[in-house]
Parts: structure tokens; C-alpha cells; sequence
């Protein structure tokens, strides 16, 4: 079967590649952020602005649906910067009622318009869910455009984008308009959503925002190569979801995509080294043998206290062993406490906490009296 | 000490900061000698951090001035090396130790540049200092509290800046850990920078500060340790909740 000498299908899977790419890319920014909830809002929020923009034009043509989606969704975003800075209302509530507000102002402007007699608006609603086959060359080429110019911003303005997740405090304190690269990634999101709306679709986009970010995560202990895996997952979902969704009759591409990209990011929570659930599920048995440090150090401190003219003679490890319960890994504790400078061997086999233990000792007493009253 | 307008490192002016109406900071006159070791100290909610942030313009404040070496602090660009409260940060962040030291060049960097060779240098050096080198390639979700502390201060370090100011680097930081900062921070004072710091352990102050600002939403007195740091001082910081530990510390001045 030559599936990509279909030319629709060829077009189609070209469009959710850039798709793919352009929202893992910049969806990683907003995960590491914590603004999953953003991308949801804003591609909720487009909806008014796509039905307004031909409402306006008479026009689907599908560059001034974009920037109707990416203007309303904008607007969304200004409003919910707005909400919060001049009222009590989180932000994850702001974006609940924006996400709310502007989604259900889009289903109304649908509704009224489906009444007019012409047939001009039949098929706006399919930005609901998507309809990758209305694809046509100069929507992939206007997609492809705008995801090049998004990235290309992306990777000149990497450093600052990366200290702007990680710590916008510090960025400030560089000098960094922290506030405006704020805006500005903001921005790029919008972008990235508007790319994949017509592919999508509204309601689906947020998982393309979320989903590769949070599966690239689970594989990556860094920025860059995390932001490449999410991108090419994006990439590998779009492509082999519109070759599924096209081998299969009746079986639309936007969901297909989402489907194949929700089984990647399960596989990725589940299986992955290091962060996987079955990884920590291993090495969590490990770690709950770990010694504890706490009780022996007090120990030994308190011993300290039977000698006041010498703190540093050595107290055998069998009193202390005595002094602990019996699963207690006293001396394995004891030789950590030595790594950390709390604890030292003496001449004579026995233990005695350093002038570091004994203050650090004497700072757990203090807390713990602190804590009680 | 230097006297006279430019002597002062960091001079913060009528400072008042509110949040949602609420005054956190009121009427701040505040002047830090250079080349001191200063420590704020207050309740919780006093404003510490407030404080530190308004005077990098992290936080807009409502009516005041701050100024640095004599001059406004908008035009002293560069001149703060800031360690922010550890708890603060996400830790879970994809990147490595060395990576994180090297974000104190950004600065320098200015706009589209790329870190190389020099900026790398530094970072180690700055890394060596902190004694975290063999850490350098480590995954920041790996660090221990202390281990997370020394890499913010590396990464202030890279900035070579001559006004350093820490949020709480002592918190839940293990001893040896609290040694190599204060080790750090007086070679620091040696070389004439000036140092501020958000800290919450009454019983060190004379031992790891010169200088020291006692906040409570509004300043009560600063200056020479040995001067400000008395118990009727900490009794109108703290209130009746200043108990036998403060008092300790305070009696040793």
C-alpha cells in the first residue's frame, strides 16, 4: 500500500508534523511552567474569534480564521492577567471562567450563524474537533510559516526563555523584562494552538500543548534535549495519526493524533528510567532503608554530655545500639554522619560527635522544642 | 567605613510596599555601609524578603527610593548578585548543576549570545569554590538542600557583582553547608563586597554579622551589631514571643 503517495494524506501528514512540532516544542515551556491550564483556555478561547473573523469577512479562508483564533485567544490571556492582578481570583480560577466565558460565547455565535439561510458558514464547526481533510497546500503553508517563525524565536531566545521558567526572580535581577518575555511566550503558545486548530480543533488542542511536554519530561534530566523529544513525539503522533486515521474509514485525524499521543505519554509515566513509575516503585523500597541520621546523632550528643570537660571521647557502638530501636541501622548512620562532618571515629574504635554535630544536635533540639510550643 | 553619599553601597528611601492594601513594608529608611556584613532579621511577615526584592526592583513598591552606590537603582545594573530563597525554585527543572552556575552570566551575555568557553570557566570556579565540583553534570533533582544552596551561591559568585544579597541560605541547610557560605561570604567581605542577608537565626548574628536591620513591617533600628543588637530591640521586633534563645544571643554581645 502506498499510503504516502495519497496526496491528501501527504498533506495532511506534513500539517500535523508541523503541528506536532511546534506545540511539543513550545507545550514543554508551558508544563515546565506549570500553565497547562493556559493552553487550555486559550484554545477554548479561539473559538469566538474564528466564528467572529467570518463573521466579519464572510470569508474561511483559513489565514483570517487564525487570526481571529489567535487574537481572541490573545485577548483571553490579557484577561486573565487582568482578573488576577485586580482581584483575589487565582489564576487557575481566571483561567477556568476565561475557558468557560469565551468557549460557551463561541457556541452561541455557531448556533446563531447556523440559522442563516446561505450555506456560507457549514463546516466552521468542524474547528470543534478538527477536520484534517479540509487541509488544503496554503493552510500547511501558512502553518508551516508560522511554526518556523515561532521556533526560530524559540531558539534566539533560548537562555532567556530557560531562566525565565526556572527562576524569573533571578532574570529580574539580571535585568531581564521578565514581564515582557512572559508576554512574549505567552504568545508563541497562542501561535502553536492556532497551528493546530484546524487539524484539532479547539477542544482537543490542549492535549497537544500538555501531553509531549510531560511525556519528554519522563526521559530527558535536561532542558534541551527534553524539548527535542517533545517536539519529535508531537511529530510521530501527527504523522502516524493521520496515516491511522486514514487507513481506517470514517475515522477522524484530530482524535486519532490525541489517541496516539495519550498512549505515549502513558507508556512514558509508566515505564520510564529514573522518573518512570515502575522505576521509583523499585528504587522507593531502597530508599525507605535508608538510615536515619537524626536519632543517632541526638544520641550521640546526648552521651557527649557525660564527659562536659571532653565532647569528643568516643562512646562504643553497642550503647548507642542499645540506646536505638533494634531495625535501626546505627552503624551505617554512624558512617554517614562521618561523610557529613557531624560525627567522628576516635582512636579507640568508639563514636563522638564533631563541634558541627554537636551544634547541629544542639539546632534539632532547638526546633523540636520550637515545633511544641 | 566609608562615610558621605558614596560610602553607602545600598540606600533604600521612605520605602513603603503593599499588597492588595495591606502595608508589608512602611516607611523603610535603611543605609548599608560597603564592604559590611548585614543581616535582616524579624518575625514571619515582616517584610525580609519584601524588602530585599523592592530594593532590586523585583517588587514595585508604593512610595520610596532605592539607590545603589549613590545612584539610582535602575541605572546600577549589574551591581546585585541575588540568591533567592531556595524553597522558592522548582527544583524539578530539566537541567544540571553547572548549568544553573552558568545562568550568573546571563547578564553579561546580553541578548542571543550563547554561553562559551569563558562563561564555563567561571562556572567551574565558581562551582570549585562552593566545593560542589564534582557535582558539575549532576541533575539539580538530585541535590540535597544544602548541595541546591551552594549551587545558588556559585552561580551569584559567577556574577562577580559587588553588592551580594541572600534570602534565608541557611534554612534547612546541613551544618558543614552553612560553614562553607559563611566561609564564602567573609572572603567576599574581604575583598570589599558588601553583603546582605535574610536570616532567621538569632543565636549566629554576632557571630556571622558586623551589621544587622531589625524588621517588622516597619524598620526598628540598625546598625553595628554590637549597638542594635540588644534584647530591647528584639523585644519591639518580636514581640513577647522573644524567649531565653534570643535573649542568650543577645547577651554575648
Amino acid at each position: 500500500m502506498d499510503l504516502f503517495g495519497d496526496y491528501t494524506l501527504r498533506l495532511v501528514a506534513v500539517g500535523s508534523a508541523i503541528l506536532g512540532a511546534t506545540s511539543g516544542a513550545l507545550g514543554s515551556f508551558a508544563y515546565l511552567r506549570r500553565q497547562s491550564l493556559l493552553g487550555d483556555a486559550v484554545s477554548h478561547a479561539a473559538l469566538p474569534g474564528i466564528v467572529l473573523a467570518f463573521m466579519l469577512t464572510g470569508s474561511k479562508v483559513p489565514l483570517v480564521l487564525m487570526l481571529g483564533a489567535g487574537l481572541a485567544g490573545w485577548v483571553g490571556t490579557l484577561v486573565v492577567r487582568l482578573i488576577v492582578s485586580r482581584s483575589r481570583v487565582p489564576y487557575d480560577s481566571a483561567l477556568g471562567i476565561i475557558l468557560a466565558v469565551f468557549f460557551g460565547f463561541g457556541l452561541v455565535l455557531l448556533t446563531l450563524i447556523q440559522r442563516r439561510a446561505d450555506a456560507a458558514q457549514a463546516g466552521l464547526e468542524s474547528f470543534l474537533f478538527g477536520q484534517a481533510a479540509s487541509l488544503l497546500k496554503r493552510d500547511v503553508v501558512a502553518m508551516a510559516c508560522l511554526g518556523v517563525v515561532a521556533l526560530a524565536l524559540l531558539l534566539l531566545l533560548w537562555k532567556e526563555f530557560k531562566l525565565l521558567s526556572f527562576d524569573p526572580d533571578f532574570g529580574a535581577s539580571l535585568g531581564l523584562p521578565v514581564r515582557r518575555l512572559d508576554g512574549l511566550l505567552t504568545l508563541l503558545l497562542v501561535v502553536a494552538i492556532i497551528i493546530g486548530l484546524q487539524t484539532v480543533g479547539v477542544v482537543l488542542m490542549s492535549a497537544m500543548i500538555v501531553a509531549p511536554g510531560a511525556a519528554a519530561r519522563q526521559w530527558s534530566r535536561r532542558l534541551a534535549p527534553m524539548v527535542l523529544i517533545a517536539a519529535l513525539i508531537g511529530v510521530f503522533s501527527g504523522v502516524s495519526g493521520s496515516v491511522f486515521s486514514s487507513t481506517i474509514p470514517r475515522m477522524p485525524t484530530g482524535p486519532t493524533i490525541v489517541l496516539v499521543l495519550s498512549l505515549i505519554v502513558m507508556i512514558s509515566i509508566f515505564l520510564a528510567p529514573h522518573r518512570g513509575l515502575l522505576w521509583r516503585s523499585l528504587r522507593l523500597g531502597g530508599l525507605r532503608s535508608a538510615p536515619d541520621l537524626d536519632p543517632v546523632l541526638m544520641h550521640l550528643y546526648a552521651l557527649s554530655h557525660q564527659h562536659p570537660d571532653d565532647p569528643e571521647h568516643g562512646h562504643s557502638v553497642s550503647v548507642i545500639r542499645t540506646m536505638s530501636p533494634a531495625n535501626a541501622k546505627v552503624d551505617a548512620a554512624l558512617e554517614r554522619l562521618a561523610d557529613r562532618g557531624l560525627a567522628r571515629q576516635t582512636a579507640d574504635g568508639g563514636w563522638a560527635p564533631t563541634a558541627i554535630g554537636r551544634r547541629e544536635a544542639q539546632r534539632i533540639l532547638e526546633r523540636e522544642a520550637g515545633e511544641g510550643g | 567605613m566609608n562615610e558621605g553619599k558614596n560610602g553607602w553601597a545600598l540606600e533604600v528611601e521612605d520605602l513603603t510596599v503593599a499588597y492588595a492594601d495591606q502595608p508589608v513594608l512602611w516607611d523603610i529608611d535603611l543605609k548599608v555601609p560597603q564592604g559590611v556584613k548585614m543581616a535582616i532579621i524579624g518575625p514571619n511577615g515582616a517584610g525580609k524578603s519584601t524588602l530585599v526584592k523592592a530594593a532590586m526592583g523585583l517588587v514595585k513598591p508604593v512610595a520610596g527610593e532605592v539607590r545603589i552606590f549613590g545612584r539610582a537603582r535602575e541605572r546600577a545594573e549589574g551591581a546585585i548578585a541575588y540568591v533567592p530563597q531556595r524553597a522558592t525554585l522548582s527544583w524539578d527543572f530539566p537541567t544540571d548543576v553547572i548549568d544553573v552556575v552558568t545562568m550568573g552570566t546571563y547578564g553579561r551575555l546580553g541578548w542571543f549570545r550563547r554561553c562559551g568557553a569563558a562563561e564555563r570557566e567561571d562556572a567551574h570556579t565558581a562551582l570549585d569554590k562552593v566545593g560542589m565540583t564534582e557535582f558539575a553534570r549532576r541533575p539539580i533533582a538530585e541535590l540535597s538542600g544544602g548541595q541546591q544552596q551552594r549551587v545558588l551561591l556559585a552561580r551569584a559568585l559567577v556574577q562577580d557583582a559587588p553588592i551580594y544579597i541572600l534570602d534565608e541560605p541557611f534554612q534547612g541547610v546541613d551544618a558543614p553547608t552553612e560553614g562553607a557560605i559563611i566561609e564564602v561570604l567573609d572572603g567576599l567581605a574581604g575583598r570589599g563586597k558588601t553583603i546582605v542577608v535574610v536570616h532567621h537565626d538569632l543565636q549566629t548574628i554576632p557571630e556571622y554579622f558586623d551589621a544587622v536591620l531589625l524588621l517588622n513591617v516597619r524598620a526598628i533600628d540598625s546598625g553595628p551589631v554590637g549597638e542594635v543588637f540588644t534584647e530591647e530591640n528584639l523585644r519591639l521586633t518580636f514581640g513577647g514571643r522573644v524567649g531565653v534563645l534570643a535573649a542568650a544571643g543577645a547577651g554575648e554581645v
